[in-house]
């Protein structure tokens, strides 16, 4: 969080020995504030001023990167509470627990389904982003051979968790190029997981249950020289997770506490493939920014990457869809031609009513800079003469044999100059959506 | 060494409104349900409490949903073709808390039965089922104007929830609530001043604002939920910073969206998770009332309710 000029004032000797260059301490806070001058101009600032400054310098939640290349995962470096304040950055990675009490041929069969798991949507490719091989056999090999399965089959992000740092260690020695999360599992071995960590470069995850105790163990993870730490929730009950997440959330933001300035992360602790996917949702909703699940079945893995790229769209940003015509269903040279925004959810809408009532439609958005139709109205964006250009270039009268578009009811205001800048016959449709499968019904 | 955390402290609370009228009422409802009554935002018990679950309940048609997919058709299966039954299954097979009846035989494009008829079914449905009831008109206003007020009366002293008035066309509606004792769904197109403007203006029509809740319009997850999502998450932050008239529940109406977008239109098992997943992320952006369609995903989020609610 950046401190203001005053700020700043109260850390400096407040001598005006004039030495930075500027004529009293304040200007020199001023302009530190400002970025126009930098700390070690003033030779008397103390240690502790030094560190305070530094750290209000440093984004409030600290980005951390797990893997390498493309597919390399970043978390944190969020800047607000809700994503209506600005935005959420760093979308929640989604993980895979994998077990290595699993038989080897088992485990490779499920890292191969994982890999599988891509989709496209909205003109995008969403995946997600990491497999956790997790030690739950007790044995080294078992978990080395598992990680091994994980490196040389996927190309995704690894994470290893185990409570022993030694078997992590192991594991390091065969994909430590791969920049895995190492997950520490039992808090009373964390400096010796702290020591493996800074020897290998690699981000360390942080268990825990009470979060009073945090912050402590966060400190002892800095002092063996990590930065890349990562919080993971290990409470008991749903509603205690959400608050966790929340409560880090807002401490880093609001009160700029770097021990707990880090990125969150949780496994989902419900095993019903139905309750896990909603407990699932609620942490990409509620700051996780790495949720580990179980289920690796399509229809559960699709949904969860549809609500993150949900909340984590860009809310200044409105959705568009291309200004163009589209075509729904088998369109002939007398289908109907209907007219709206290029504002996604409307034209979502629309089309989802035009697709109902199976009567093959044309649909020409045209450019209302993403705004829905009474909003675009407003801001005379979606005018007469917008859309009798549109009409014009866009290609429509060489697709249909009729001259008749459809406007939507909210706009009926709009009929008469269309007609006569378009010469198109404008028919004044439905008000909402809703009515357009029986309009179309109806439509000759 | 204890952290200090950063809490919020909220002087506002959102109004509870309570859907059913028992025998004390003078309705013959089994059971009065309690909704709203936050003082934080949802599930975050050290800033606040949440007094009431947010509530699952199953849609119901007066007739049969054609427009509906197989696949969840299916679920319900012959009990589609007869209401009365289809309400049954939803309460006794599906344990559903309350019931939504759409009266939308009385719409044009369904038919357009004549009011009195759908007036008959709600009569009937009330002798055979004995949860709360969610009533919502056919969507056509010139319709429902007079559909709606005799509804109303006909089920007086039941305590239900009423929609869907808008800014537009609230005033016969407010008007029947009034008369009735029923509360009424106030919608407004994802946009925060115009929900205010439509508590406000059945407000000044003397209806208590207790007896108000909120459709911020529902979207899909993949068709614009983060809208709603943020429209939610807004107006909520400004009752619980004392604004009154955003303080009403939110209702939503997850099944009827969910079960229109293509996803869950061409894979049952998908639409489930898709509506699930809907519900989750509307639940943590405040939802109280969750209107939903597959039994499946019903149960289900009602089951994850229960798990986030206990303490
Ligand atoms: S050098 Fe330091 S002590 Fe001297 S005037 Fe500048 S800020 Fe103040």
């Amino acid at each position: 969080m950046a401190l203001s000029g005053l700020d700043i004032y109260k850390l400096l000797p407040k001598t005006n020995c004039k030495e930075c260059g500027y004529a009293t301490c304040l200007a020199f806070a001023m302009a530190l504030a400002q970025k126009k001058a930098s700390l070690d101009k003033c030779p008397h600032v103390t240690l502790k001023a030094k560190e305070a400054l530094e750290s209000a310098s440093q984004p409030p939640i600290k980005l951390v990167t797990i893997g390498v290349g493309e597919k390399k995962l970043e978390m944190g470096n969020e800047t607000v509470m809700y994503r209506h304040e600005q935005k959420f950055y760093h979308p929640t990675g989604i993980g895979f627990l994998i077990e290595d009490t699993l038989d080897l041929d088992k485990i490779q069969e499920v890292i191969s389904k994982i890999n599988s798991l891509s989709f496209e949507r909205v003109g995008l490719t969403i995946r997600p982003d990491l497999v956790c091989i997790k030690n739950s056999s007790g044995d080294k090999d078992k978990f080395v051979k598992a990680a091994e399965a994980a490196v040389s089959k996927t190309g995704l992000n690894i994470a290893l968790y185990s409570d022993d740092a030694a078997k992590i260690l192991e594991a390091l020695k065969i994909c430590k190029d791969r920049k895995p999360l190492m997950i520490c599992g039992d808090i009373s071995k964390l400096d010796e997981f702290g020591k493996i960590a800074k020897e290998n470069s690699v981000a360390i995850a942080v268990t825990f249950s009470n979060i009073e105790e945090l912050a402590q163990l966060t400190d002892r993870v800095k002092k063996s020289g990590v930065e890349e730490i990562v919080l993971n929730i290990k409470t008991d009950s749903l509603w205690k997770r959400i608050q966790d997440a929340t409560s880090i959330r807002r401490t880093a933001l609001k009160k700029n506490l770097r021990p707990l300035g880090y990125p969150v992360m949780a496994f989902t602790n419900t095993s019903e493939a139905d309750l896990e996917l909603a407990e699932a949702v609620s942490y990409v909703a509620k700051y996780v920014s790495l949720v580990i699940v179980k289920s690796i079945e399509k229809d559960f893995v699709f949904p969860i990457l549809v609500a993150r790229q949900d909340i984590y769209t860009d809310p200044q940003k409105p959705v568009q869809v291309e200004p163009k015509i589209y075509e729904i269903g088998k369109v002939t040279k007398d289908s109907p031609v209907l007219v709206t925004t290029n504002f996604s959810i409307t034209y979502f809408t629309v089309a989802g009513e035009v697709e109902a009532s199976k009567v093959p439609t044309y649909i020409v958005c045209c450019d209302a800079e993403g705004m829905s139709v009474l909003t675009a109205w407003a801001a005379e964006k979606f005018t007469a003469e917008k859309i009798a250009e549109s009409i014009k270039t866009n290609g429509i009268a060489d697709k249909v044999s009729h001259k008749k578009i459809v406007i939507p009811g909210y706009v009926a205001v709009l009929s008469g100059k269309l007609e006569e800048l378009s010469g198109w016959t404008v028919e004044v449709g439905p008000r909402e959506a809703s009515g357009l499968p029986a309009y179309l019904k109806g439509w000759k | 060494m204890p952290i200090d955390l950063a809490r919020e402290k909220y002087s506002g609370s959102v109004y509870t409104v309570e859907l059913g009228g028992t025998s004390a009422a003078g309705g013959t409802r089994d059971s009065v349900i309690k909704i709203g009554g936050e003082t934080t935002l949802p599930f975050l018990f050290e800033e606040g409490s949440m007094p009431n679950s947010p509530v699952v309940g199953l849609e119901i048609f007066d007739c049969e949903p054609t427009d509906w997919p197989d696949g969840l058709k299916n679920e319900i299966g012959d009990a589609l073709k007869d209401p009365i039954k289809w309400a049954k299954k939803c309460v006794g097979d599906f344990g559903s808390k309350f019931l939504c009846v759409r009266l939308i035989s009385a719409h044009p494009d369904w038919g357009g039965r004549s009011a009195n008829d759908a007036i008959a079914f709600l009569k009937s449905l009330l002798q055979e089922v004995k949860v709360p009831l969610v009533i919502i008109g056919c969507g056509d206003a010139q319709v429902d104007n007079e559909l709606l007020a005799k509804a109303s009366q006909a089920t007086k002293n039941e305590k239900c929830i009423l929609g869907i008035a808008s800014q537009n066309n609230y005033k016969t509606l407010t008007a029947s609530c009034l008369a009735d004792g029923h509360s009424i769904i106030a919608t407004s197109p994802v946009d925060v001043n115009i929900a205010k403007q439509v508590n406000i203006l059945i407000s000044d029509m003397g209806l208590d604002p207790k007896r108000i809740v909120m459709d911020p319009t529902t979207a899909s997850l993949g068709y614009g939920m983060e809208y709603v999502y943020s429209i939610m998450e807004r107006a909520r932050l400004s009752a619980l910073a004392g604004d009154k008239m955003l303080s009403m529940p939110f209702i939503l109406f997850i099944g009827q969206e969910v079960w229109r977008v293509k996803e869950a239109k061409d894979s049952t098992p998908l639409g489930i998770k898709w509506e699930i997943a809907t519900a989750a992320a509307m639940l943590q952006s405040g939802a109280d009332i969750l209107v939903m369609r597959h039994p499946v995903a019903a149960q289900a989020t009602s089951k994850y309710i229960d798990g986030i609610m206990k303490r």
